[in-house]
């Protein structure tokens, strides 16, 4: 049985590369095929850009209203070519790798804590679910009443705005534990220590990183309004006087700058995510 | 029947559960008394709901019994050990985890090896359970009789004294069940280690056991026992033979008869409505 059961299930390698556990399926798709996602998605943002390029260029809204991709590409170099682009980049990066950073360690060990024991999650849960129902937006005229219009009031929304998923995910993860995984584990009597080593923390990685990719978006989304409200440096504290001042394009390419910044941590979650679950089967 | 050099020694058991929902005491089995002589297989098979999974649960030392004393080599049980091992109906392997990693998780667990050690002789067993070419491989890329071939492997790698299988072949396809009943039998002659079956079907029961004993309904106790006395090495065909179907027969009647109780005996065991 063993060999006829295990030739519909792996497939042999054939050839001499070294066929990877995840490229599994019954044909080896065509290049075509593999590179299928790339050139339709590269297709769509192109023919968006060209849409919105001849709009603009009819010119029914002036450039202050609607300016063109065009436009907002020169802003875009124009804002490169300033010595204060880098000072606002520096600073809006140092907030959230600090805020963001911050808002991981914490997170995860408080997380896995209230996963792990109840009584701490019965102590900690009040806190938990008034800050996460409460937009953290709101605290930012307080903070900057208490600590002023440098950094420390953008780190302390951005922690504050990643810590609550990265805790709920997290503590989801631990909650989750198969409960047939901790029986076997139980069965050949492992330690609680090496029950959460083993079972618990590996079984709960796919939840933590799905609370570290949420919190992502919630940071960034700290950092810009943040600086919006008040700030000296920082990219939203250019958004906020670029737009203020009628410098469409400038703004934009803000805009864009803080967009591409969120897309590319996401995907770098997602990659890590990816190595993570190599295990789990493809399902295309 | 009850010699002192019982392997595992059951008298009066009784496992009682609180059901949170109805807020009552549920007897799942009650007044157990068996013994398992060293080296001996026995199964025991019962009507569904009859409190054997639960038994094994017990004797594997998940459980705490509420009455009587259940001993391994004269030694209570209270909570699971090294000298017992279980394989389980639910393969539960760590989906992370590849074939070979999942095989030592059982020592890992004990703590009763080194790695280096457990990895070696995981190993050969793995290539016992005839998974060899698979150790890499991930639970979720096998089918189901190779997944518990990796369950039994890991419960044999830690080397107990009594090996316990909770339905282990339920879930699979009849063919595959053969299959595996065949091969478990053959490991087992090898190693001749004691085994408590658990099971519903009854000749599976039959064929692999040198015993069966047969539990009432719920609250479970046992009802009959069957000494099997087919010769050893058995193979596929042995569940032709005449004296096989006799002991079938008999094994079924009784089971039938737990099956035509009354529901007054019935609610005897049963939480009140």
């Amino acid at each position: 049985m063993s060999i006829k059961e295990a030739d519909r299930v792996l497939p042999v390698a054939t050839g001499e590369s070294e066929v990877r556990r995840e490229k599994r399926s019954v044909v080896q798709p065509s290049r075509a095929k593999q590179y299928e996602p790339i050139v339709i998605g590269t297709l769509s943002v192109a023919i968006a850009l060209t849409v919105w390029q001849l709009v603009a260029n009819a010119r029914i809204w002036a450039v202050l209203l609607l300016p063109g991709p065009w436009d907002v590409a020169q802003a875009f170099v124009k804002l490169f070519q300033t010595a204060d682009i880098w000072l606002d980049i520096g600073t809006s990066a140092t907030e959230m790798g600090i805020g963001y950073g911050m808002a991981i360690a914490v997170g995860l060990v408080v997380g896995l804590l209230m996963g792990w024991y109840t009584r701490f999650q019965y102590a900690l849960d009040p806190f938990v679910n008034f800050f996460y129902s409460t937009p953290r937006i709101v605290l930012i005229p307080l903070f900057i009443l208490w600590m002023g219009i440098d950094m420390q009031p953008k780190i302390a929304v951005i922690f504050l705005g990643a810590l609550f998923p990265i805790i709920i995910n997290t503590m989801a993860g631990v909650r989750n534990t198969e409960a047939a995984l901790l029986r076997v584990a139980r069965s050949f009597g492992a330690s609680d220590a090496l029950i959460f080593r083993r079972v618990v923390l590996p079984g709960s990685v796919p939840f933590i990183l799905t609370g570290f990719r949420l919190g992502i978006g919630h940071a960034l989304t700290g950092v810009v309004v943040a600086e919006y409200i008040a700030a000296r440096h920082g990219v939203g504290q250019l958004i906020a006087i670029a737009s203020q001042t009628f410098q469409t394009p400038k703004a934009l390419a803000g805009v864009i700058l803080i967009a591409c910044t969120g897309m590319l941590l996401t995907t770098l979650l997602q990659r890590i995510e990816n190595r993570f679950q190599s295990w789990r089967p493809q399902i295309r | 029947m009850y010699d002192r050099s019982a392997k595992l020694a059951a008298k009066g058991v009784g496992i009682e559960y609180w059901l949170h929902r109805s807020k009552t005491l549920f007897t799942a089995v009650k007044g157990v008394d068996l013994t398992v002589r060293p080296g001996e297989f026995l199964a025991i098979v019962g009507p569904s709901g009859c409190g054997k999974t639960t038994f094994l649960n017990a004797v594997d030392g998940l459980i705490p019994i509420a009455d009587g004393a259940l001993t391994l080599d004269g030694r209570a049980i209270t909570k699971p050990g090294p000298d017992r091992a279980m394989v389980f109906q639910q393969p539960g392997l760590l989906p992370w985890r590849t074939v070979l990693g999942n095989v030592i998780f059982g020592v890992e667990a004990q703590g009763s090896m080194s790695k280096a050690e457990a990895i070696d002789r995981a190993k050969q067993q793995i290539e016992l359970v005839g998974l060899k070419g698979f150790e890499d491989a991930y639970p979720l890329e096998l089918s189901g009789g190779m997944q518990q071939r990796v369950n039994l492997a890991r419960a044999l790698l830690t080397d107990p004294e009594m090996l316990l299988l909770d339905e282990p072949f339920a879930a699979l396809d009849a063919q595959t069940r053969e299959m595996m009943q065949l091969e478990l039998l053959k490991i087992w002659s090898q190693t001749r280690k004691t085994a408590l079956f658990i099971t519903h079907d009854i000749k599976e029961a039959i064929y692999l056991a040198d015993r069966v004993i047969v539990f009432t309904r719920r609250p479970g106790r046992v009802k009959n026992e069957l000494e099997i006395k087919l010769s050893r090495p058995r193979d596929l065909r042995v569940k032709r033979d005449p004296q096989f179907l006799t002991y079938e027969d008999e094994i079924w009647e009784s089971i039938q008869e737990e099956l035509a109780v009354p529901a007054e005996r019935l609610q005897a065991g049963m939480p009140a409505a």
